[in-house]
């Protein structure tokens, strides 16, 4: 019988989101997938794990969850990894993610790679590939310790359905801290938007300082195309657009199969962040910008005049 | 109280990297520098050093001799103090091992508020500082858009894949910053000078009362076994437009790439 391999469900999950289906479909690679759900889930999300191949859904409860930031998280995780006795633990790359998995490897003593694109069994050793140095190079570890952590970066693959029917077990995890520990006092979850997520989307289209602060074209184009909205660093920090749709390195990483670059330069931290996408197209009007050395198509022009035209053509 | 800012000696994000034998990443590169990223950490601990009644900052890292140079710009910003940690059995150490170093600094130093920056540059997990806090037995407030301290009580407003929360905690603790947190200085001549005067001191291993097989390439639970350099993405068709002229050429493109 295959290992368990534990997937914690992504945050706010009301349904399933691509990058839980990707990981479950990971996991269904490395072992048998078990969906760890830190709260809350509707009923029509385990529905969907079990579509994806999670053939356990832990349904944990935790009263501590929402006043905890991080640790609650990660102790119940590494509570349900110990209970399903997994040799792998797998969470979406973030910000959050990166940070429960390093500290549920702490708690279990466990290697841990961050970032991974691609994870397989060599010979009973767990070995990923992950994408370093702003896309230069591809650097593959094995992980030494008898259980390994991996946080996996979303749109790295192909989410396949794979139906069981999932059983489903209800927890409950206390988080008793024997430290004093940081304390949530308002939260606010992400606005919800009709575009797809940033870091699932197929299409991305990120408009930068070039826009002058008019994203009405870039966000035509993206709803045009069906995708998501970014925006370089230099657009965040002029107030452009909120960080949580910043592309690059310290923002997020996006792997879709379209990228449109408007008015961005292409500075070394932006391409970190988008240099994985399959095809890249970008607007600018600097004939020197280095996004145009990057570009699979480089439009030198006015995007002002040629984003409304490109729309209208796509009606 | 000592306010302690992490600091990592990293390669610059332009320069070709080059890998050690043990297939770790260069350290020393033709540029290599204080952490960007750290940057931000240590112009938030010298704000919250002015902020907070007689309150010293210390800059501390973990890294070859060299690293010294990634002090002595935290110390031009305007640190009052650095220590680098520095000892061959360090090399190769995984997050669990920089931590364990970090954390037995701290606890040396009698650090009272640590910040740090978002992640390193060059590694980039972004988790040194939840093992950090974890250690310590410190409450974490980490990835932090903007920090205060107030009454010996420290809150930070944080972003992160699940939205936007407010946090707080009693002093001793760990933060992090991110990158809007606000732009780091730039030293000034006098800065520059000032900092000359300035000391570095270096503590090993032994001096921390850290076991050496605790850390190193020997503790890490994680082995490398390749780095193979990616295709270069080949550049295309580069068209200028006139009155229009490229747009066919767009929509086509996008047609083909969405299919």
């Amino acid at each position: 019988m295959s290992e368990n391999v534990v997937v914690l469900v992504g945050a706010n999950a009301e349904v399933l989101d691509a990058s839980t289906a990707e990981l479950l479909t990971l996991a269904g690679q490395l072992g048998r997938p078990v969906a760890v759900v830190a709260g809350e889930a509707p009923q029509a999300l385990v529905a969907e794990l079990g579509r994806f191949g999670a053939a356990e859904v832990h349904l944990v409860s935790c009263p501590q969850l929402s006043d905890s930031l991080v640790l609650a998280k990660a102790a119940l995780l590494a509570d349900r990894a110990v209970a399903a006795h997994a040799k792998v633990i797998l969470v979406a790359s973030g910000l959050e993610g990166n940070e429960v998995a390093g500290l549920v490897a702490a708690k279990l003593s466990a290697g841990l790679i961050t970032d991974v694109v691609t994870a397989r069994f060599e010979t009973a050793e767990l070995v990923a590939d992950k994408v370093v140095w702003a896309g230069k190079y591809t650097v593959t570890a094995k992980v030494l310790t008898e259980v390994a952590v991996l946080t996996v970066k979303p749109n790295s693959c192909v989410p396949l359905i794979a139906e069981v029917e999932a059983e489903v077990r209800q927890a409950r995890f206390d988080f008793e801290p024997v430290a004093p520990v940081a304390r949530v006092i308002s939260a606010e979850p992400t606005a919800a938007t009709k575009r797809p997520k940033l870091v699932e989307a197929n299409v991305v289209v990120s408009g930068g300082r070039g826009t002058d602060g008019d994203f009405a074209p870039v966000e035509a184009l993206a709803d045009a195309l069906g995708g998501a909205v970014g925006g370089s660093r230099a657009a965040v920090d002029a107030g452009y657009v909120p960080q949580t749709l910043q592309v690059g390195q310290t923002g997020k990483s996006v792997s879709p199969d379209l990228y449109v670059a408007l008015g961005i330069s292409g500075a070394i931290q932006h391409i970190a962040g988008m240099r994985t996408a399959r095809r890249i197209l970008a607007v600018n009007s600097d004939p020197e910008a280095p996004i145009h050395r990057l570009a699979d198509l480089s439009v030198v022009g006015d995007l002002k005049t040629i984003v409304p035209a490109v729309v209208a053509r796509l009606g | 109280m000592r306010i302690i800012a992490l600091v990592k000696y990293v390669p610059d994000s332009g320069d070709e990297v080059g890998f050690e034998a043990d297939l770790s990443l260069g350290r020393v590169g033709p540029s290599s520098r204080l952490s960007e990223l750290d940057e931000y950490a240590v112009e938030q601990a010298l704000r919250l050093r002015t902020e907070l009644a007689g309150a010293t900052l210390t800059v501390l890292s973990v890294g070859p001799a060299e690293a010294e140079s990634a002090l002595r710009k935290a110390l031009q910003m305007g640190a009052d103090d650095a220590v680098l940690v520095t000892d061959e059995a360090i090399a190769g150490s995984d997050v669990f091992g920089t931590a364990t170093v970090l954390s037995a600094a701290i606890r040396s130093l009698e650090g009272g508020l640590v910040v740090a920056g978002m992640s390193s540059t060059d590694a980039g997990l972004g988790v040194v500082p939840a093992l950090l806090a974890d250690s310590l037995c410190w409450p974490l407030l980490s990835q932090a858009a903007a920090v205060s301290v107030e009454a010996g009580l420290a809150k930070i407003a944080r972003v992160d894949e699940t939205g936007s929360r407010v946090v707080e905690a009693a002093l001793p603790a760990v933060v992090s910053v991110t990158d809007q947190s606000g732009e780091p200085r730039y030293p000034s001549f006098k800065d520059v000078l000032a900092a000359k005067k300035k000391s570095v001191a270096t503590l090993t291993l032994a001096d921390l009362g850290v076991d050496a097989s605790a850390v190193g390439v020997g503790s890490a639970r994680v082995e490398v076994l390749a780095v193979g350099r990616n295709p270069d993405r080949a550049a295309g068709r580069v068209i200028v437009d006139v009155d229009g002229s490229s747009v066919d050429e767009i929509v086509d493109f996008l047609a083909a790439a969405t299919k």
